[in-house]
């Protein structure tokens, strides 16, 4: 069940991506509509993360090529924005709340140039659109999971951007963060943007997005809730991992192999 | 005392040159390895010096003179390769970065030794003084070699400065960086190369195999202090500083003494200082703390035990002995007494003849700490399920730590509750 949509605002090609050798991600064709709420599903190790940060360019791909707005992502970066996952960063950085929020300003302002009084402005309503405001100055080694989670977020929203690309905004967060983040989700659907989320609960995907991805380490399906979140795909999502696919990988990492061969 | 006098006037042309060369370089070195340090490659560090001392001696080897300028291209050159050495091996095989930088440190330095006794067995007269990049020695500071590395110095300060907003992400989220925009391969190679630079340049005042301690621990000690990125560049640059002004001082009153070592020493000095005064994250504080908190549970321990007695005879200013106290609650003599006689001062118990009585704010007290007592122990049953034999332990920690305002919440959520788990009425 995977369903291709006209005039997407991601397009992924025969996607394979591999880490040291192994291929995690194979062959992944991908097109997702505008003005969607998009969670990409599967079990541990699926490669989800991997596939947001093959489509934002962090990881070298093996082959396949990724669209946005349909051109390649660095003509677009201005309107793209990272929410990495929280354990990602140092927390015990020397930084205040406000500090990382206006670093969503960076990308707009280029180099060398300080921020201005404007952006500063800007990072404060990104702030107060996720409840915190009132932490400004808190150091971000105070903050818990949520709240950290919140600042990631408010970095993000401060970037204005067009498409946002979210791994795991729902991981160990309570429950006030993870409705508040929802709310604010869908706010931004409302105001046309396209979100892509990288999620792990199944009792709350049905609810919380109109298009599903289902990945474990290929692509199960991809298409609206209502018809790509059933049963039986997520029996294939969940059902273990295919036992020669990944016994396949690795043998290409303990031989040395690359996953494409090389043209002549 | 003289000598001090003497040293702190500048009148001596020598002693401003030195000095001004020691604090540039202390200086620059701190706020590189202030991102250094946050990018926790401080080991890295660590390499390229070492590492520069091959290139110092194979351009002495190839030019024939001692000019700094050009000592300094051939300590960047083989500084930057072994960097190149590092990535390489950390990426094309399986071996860790910790041991690719251990690899390359002891390679390049084992041929920089090489090369330098080469050198001080060719007999070329040129050479004295070439040894004094192993330890450095900032009173060799004039001249040529001031303006060069000053030159050095002040270029990284302001580079640090244009460049702060993008080192600071670099830093803090690459992976963010990247996906903005920002040309992270530059900018890693920007932090590199300054790296390399605060290096090549530090070398002349502490020497190679010190190198690593002027970039990462004014930082380590900076960090103490502050939670703010800007005044810990800045405050990493004092402490540079002044370590670099001591040291030069040192090997001014007593030319015996290495000026490398010495700054090194200081430095690690206003560390480990660092480390044990610093507010609320050093060691005294952190004792402090522990201390207070001790003290604070044994005035209530007590105070509470008195309230049992009064409890239990219904009468809460009755008279206890201290040996009443102890049977009902076992803890070393000396410090019961101790801690009723601080009560004692601060108003919360009497001492009469026959023994010791509550004050009405001391039965307040004890009322508290046993009302929250009780109250925790319920909480527990209820909501987190627990035997009610189970609970007691718990409650002894928690009544000494909860405020008035969980108090009320505590009161709400159990709302109003008269008694406990073991049914003693909750006062």
């Amino acid at each position: 069940m995977i369903l291709q949509v006209d005039n997407p605002v991601v397009e992924v090609h025969d996607l394979t991506v591999s880490y040291d050798r192994k291929p995690v991600l194979w062959g992944i064709d991908l097109t997702l509509p505008a003005g969607s709420l998009v969670g990409v599903i599967g079990p541990n190790g699926a490669g989800k993360s991997t596939l947001v940060k093959a489509m934002m360019d962090l990881l070298p791909t093996g082959s396949g090529y990724v669209r946005i707005f349909g051109k390649s992502i660095n003509e677009v970066r201005k309107r793209i924005s990272y929410v990495p996952q929280r354990e990602s960063v140092d927390w015990d950085f020397p930084a205040s709340v406000f500090d990382v929020v206006l670093m969503g300003r960076y990308g707009k302002l280029g180099l060398f140039s300080r921020p201005r009084k404007a952006d500063k402005d800007a990072a404060m309503e990104a702030l107060v659109k996720v409840g915190m405001e009132s932490f400004a100055k808190r150091q971000i080694s105070q903050l818990s999971g949520g709240q950290q989670q919140r600042v990631f977020l408010a970095r993000a929203l401060a970037q204005n951007a067009d498409i946002y690309f979210m791994d795991e905004p729902f991981a160990g967060v309570d429950i006030a963060t993870e409705t508040a983040i929802i709310e604010l989700l869908r706010i931004m659907r409302e105001q046309g943007k396209t979100v892509i989320v990288v999620h792990h609960d199944l009792q709350s995907a049905a609810e919380y997005f109109d298009w599903v991805v289902l990945l474990n380490m290929r692509l199960v399906a991809s298409g609206p809730t209502g018809v790509a979140l059933t049963q039986e795909l997520l029996e294939q999502t969940y059902g273990g991992k295919l036992t020669v696919l990944s016994k396949v990988g690795d043998l290409l990492r303990k031989q040395d192999f690359p996953s494409r061969e090389v043209k002549s | 005392m003289d000598a001090f006098l003497e040293f702190f006037s500048f009148a001596d042309a020598n002693v401003r040159y030195v000095t001004i060369g020691s604090v540039l370089l202390a200086a620059s070195s701190a706020v590189v390895g202030c991102f250094t340090y946050l990018r926790k490659r401080a080991l890295v560090g660590d390499a390229v010096a070492h590492a520069v001392l091959p290139g110092v001696c194979l351009a002495f080897i190839l030019s024939g003179t001692k000019n700094p300028f050009i000592l300094l291209i051939g300590a960047f050159i083989t500084g930057w390769l072994s960097l190149i050495c590092i990535d390489f091996i950390t990426s094309r095989s399986r071996i860790k970065e910790d041991t690719a930088i251990g690899l390359v440190l002891s390679v390049f330095f084992g041929i920089g030794i090489l090369l330098l006794t080469a050198i001080q067995h060719s007999g070329n007269a040129a050479q004295s003084g070439l040894d004094k990049f192993l330890f450095g020695k900032a009173a060799s500071l004039v001249g040529e070699d001031l303006i060069a590395f000053s030159v050095v110095a002040v270029v990284l300060l302001v580079s640090t400065i244009v460049f702060y907003k993008e080192l600071t992400l670099l830093c803090f989220d690459q992976a963010y960086a990247r996906t903005i925009g920002f040309p992270v391969r530059a900018l890693e190679l920007l932090l590199t190369t300054l790296t390399v630079f605060a290096v090549v340049v530090g070398i002349q005042a502490v020497g190679v195999v010190l190198m690593a301690a002027m970039l990462i621990t004014p930082a380590a000690a900076a960090r103490f202090w502050t939670d703010r990125l800007p005044v810990m560049l800045v405050l990493s640059a004092l402490m540079g500083a002044f370590s670099g002004i001591a040291g030069a001082f040192v090997s001014y009153t007593a030319p015996a003494m290495p000026t490398g070592p010495w700054i090194v020493l200081i430095i690690s000095m206003i560390a480990i200082l660092s480390f044990a005064l610093a507010p609320s994250k050093g060691w005294v504080a952190r004792i402090i703390r522990q201390r207070r908190n001790r003290s604070q549970m044994l005035e209530e321990n007590l105070l509470k035990l008195l309230y049992h007695l009064g409890e239990q005879k219904q009468a809460y200013t009755a008279v206890h002995t201290l040996q009443e106290l102890l049977q009902r609650r076992a803890m070393p003599e000396k410090q019961a007494r101790a801690g009723l006689h601080k009560l004692r001062n601060q108003g919360y118990v009497k001492k009469l003849p026959e023994g010791w009585q509550l004050t009405t704010q001391g039965q307040r007290r004890g009322q508290r700490v046993v009302r929250l007592h009780r109250l925790w122990e319920l909480y527990l049953t209820q909501y987190l399920h627990l035997a009610s034999d189970h609970v007691h332990e718990d409650a002894e920690t928690i009544e000494h730590i909860i405020t008035p305002e969980l108090e009320q919440k505590l009161m709400e959520e159990l709302s109003f509750p008269v008694l406990d788990p073991h049914s003693s009425r909750i006062p």
